[in-house]
């Protein structure tokens, strides 16, 4: 049901990329990002496409959450890849009606396909393998530099993990709400979109009473455990770079190397 | 004659063909008879609630069937929502299910997707109402402004409201204060004189199940361990404590004194059954002197 989500969850583990500083990972993610997308080529797309793959190995999942994190998104990749095959500048090899099919559209699909698929795959590695505790601290840390200018990091990251951490709650929540309307006779599968989303008040109701009555539990929880907002707050887990850390940005760096190495020598082919 | 509710074989496993996946009920087969007053027990996680979910259709069981007036719930997936207007199923703090702006309204929203209109849905609104024992000047209040038992009692009357056949209660009493449990308690059994239907209590008061229940279920990791009359359930106290259950402490009182030799019948299940037992022996001892 609701709970179906593999995308965004984390699955608890000893790997190598598991004890990985979550920063690092957090560092290495974004660095990706930009390189993902600037392949040029079909050798720099291999490069990193293999380095997804390396990952995704030592991150010790088995490859099937990976494949399930990837059906939400195939739609897009479709869509995107087909406008991308028809609509390509140059010569057609091939065309009927309004389609005409290039060498450049072809191109094209592939690295669209191929870049969003590793997009997903590393996002997931750094979600599947990073707790959300984890993230939203390196987060913090990552952002503290922006406390110059006054911008409250550590109250959006303490916003951040508090709202990570009702997802699952809420869902629940959201199950047996469901479930004790429908006992009722809600019905919540039929009828145009206005009743569909008549059919929705009496869950969203009961959903926000329960989310504020929740919210007014957790506030009073942390006063009485003395929070008083982030000044001089120390931690029970610091977190700090090792050897692995050091050794996993030296990998990206070479597939960076490798990639603007391939951009310079070898043609762009989009 | 046929029994209104029956299970064959039912088995519900929780996330099939995947590394989570768990058996939640095991191949449970059991029937209960129209009118009969069932308790279901089974220490947390023991299956109770995914079976009494599977009795209206919320969940679908994995394998065998429910028969409800012998007739398989499941033989037309599009009518499912009929089977839940006839199985009234009220879950752990119904009050959170609460969303209309008033009582009245709340109360009315199963009537109303059964399709009722008019005199006939006000009529079961004030009727439910009463069986729950929600007070008449309550209806036109917001069911936020409510206390937490008042709360209780009106999400119990919109289940009854439907007038089921069969009403599960999926534990009514729990987080209410003694008082509250006592009057809960005493509504349901009341409700269940008048109308004379069926119904399956979920709780884990013995005390509670020994009063009002005719039979009980006993649940122990997702199988059926015991379904028999209340008193034989309780008599086989050490089993159950076993599974990690419990029976009334004035039922363990009387088996303690039946041990130690006294002339007392097994099965006690209520206070006031032992006073009389007790009672009647101290006058037989009074004689002998």
């Amino acid at each position: 049901m609701v709970r179906d989500v593999s995308f965004g969850q984390y699955f608890p583990g000893k790997s190598i990329i598991h004890r990985l500083d979550p920063r690092a990972k957090i560092i290495m993610f974004t660095a990706y990002l930009v390189i993902i997308f600037c392949t040029f080529n079909y050798i720099s797309l291999a490069i990193t496409t293999l380095f997804t793959v390396f990952y995704i190995g030592a991150s010790g999942i088995s490859p099937k959450f990976y494949f399930k994190s990837l059906k939400v998104i195939i739609f897009i990749v479709m869509i995107t890849s087909l406008l991308n095959l028809f609509y390509g500048p140059g010569e057609p090899i091939w065309q009927w009606w309004v389609f005409k099919l290039t060498v450049n559209g072809i191109n094209r699909a592939l690295f669209v396909t191929v870049r969003i698929v590793c997009l997903i795959l590393a996002s997931s590695c750094l979600t599947f393998t990073t707790s959300p505790t984890e993230l939203t601290d390196a987060l913090e840390r990552l952002m503290k530099p922006l406390n110059v200018i006054h911008f409250p990091v550590h109250e959006i990251a303490m916003m951040m993990s508090l709202a990570l951490r009702f997802v699952p709650t809420l869902l629940e929540e959201t199950d047996k709400i469901m479930q004790a309307q429908k006992a009722r006779g809600a019905d919540m599968d039929s009828g145009n979109l206005i009743t569909k989303v008549k059919a929705l008040i009496p869950i969203l109701v009961p959903l926000f009473v329960s989310a504020f009555r929740r919210a007014y539990d957790i506030a009073t929880a942390m006063e009485c455990r003395c929070y008083r907002g982030g000044d001089g707050r120390t931690r029970m887990k610091s977190i700090h770079m090792v050897k692995r850390d050091v050794i996993a940005f030296l990998t990206l760096a070479l597939i960076i190397c490798g990639v603007i190495l391939c951009n310079i020598f070898i043609p762009a082919v989009i | 004659m046929t029994p209104v509710l029956e299970l064959k074989n039912l088995s519900f496993v929780y996330g099939q063909g995947t590394p989570f996946e768990k058996c939640a009920v095991d191949n449970v087969s059991l029937k209960i008879n129209k009118g009969e007053f069932i308790g279901i027990i089974g220490h947390t996680g023991s299956g109770k609630s995914t079976l009494v979910q599977m009795l209206n259709g919320l969940i679908k069981p994995t394998d065998g069937q429910v028969l409800l007036d012998g007739e398989d719930i499941w033989t037309n997936p599009k009518e499912i929502r009929k089977i839940r207007f006839k199985v009234g199923m009220v879950f752990q703090y119904p009050e959170y299910q609460l969303f209309e702006e008033t009582v009245y309204k709340d109360i009315a929203f199963g009537p109303t997707n059964m399709g009722k209109t008019g005199d006939d849905l006000d009529k079961s609104v004030i009727k439910a109402a009463e069986f729950a024992g929600v007070k008449p000047e309550l209806l036109q209040k917001s069911p936020f402004d409510l206390s937490g038992g008042e709360k209780r009692r009106a999400a119990i009357a919109g289940v009854i409201a439907m007038d089921p056949e069969v009403l599960v209660l999926d534990e009514p009493t729990a987080g209410l204060d003694p008082m509250g449990r006592e009057i809960l308690l005493s509504q349901i059994t009341q409700y269940h004189k008048e109308r004379k239907n069926t119904i399956l209590l979920v709780s884990h008061s013995m005390e509670d199940i020994a009063r009002v229940a005719d039979r009980i279920i006993v649940m122990n990791d997702s199988h059926l361990v015991m379904f028999d009359k209340t008193k034989e359930v309780f008599s086989h106290g050490d089993e159950l404590r076993k599974i990690g259950l419990k029976i009334p402490q004035i039922t363990s009182i009387m088996q303690q004194l039946k041990s130690d030799g006294f002339n007392v019948p097994s099965g006690i299940l209520t206070v006031d059954e032992a006073f009389e037992v007790i009672v009647s022996l101290l006058k037989k001892e009074e004689k002998l002197w």
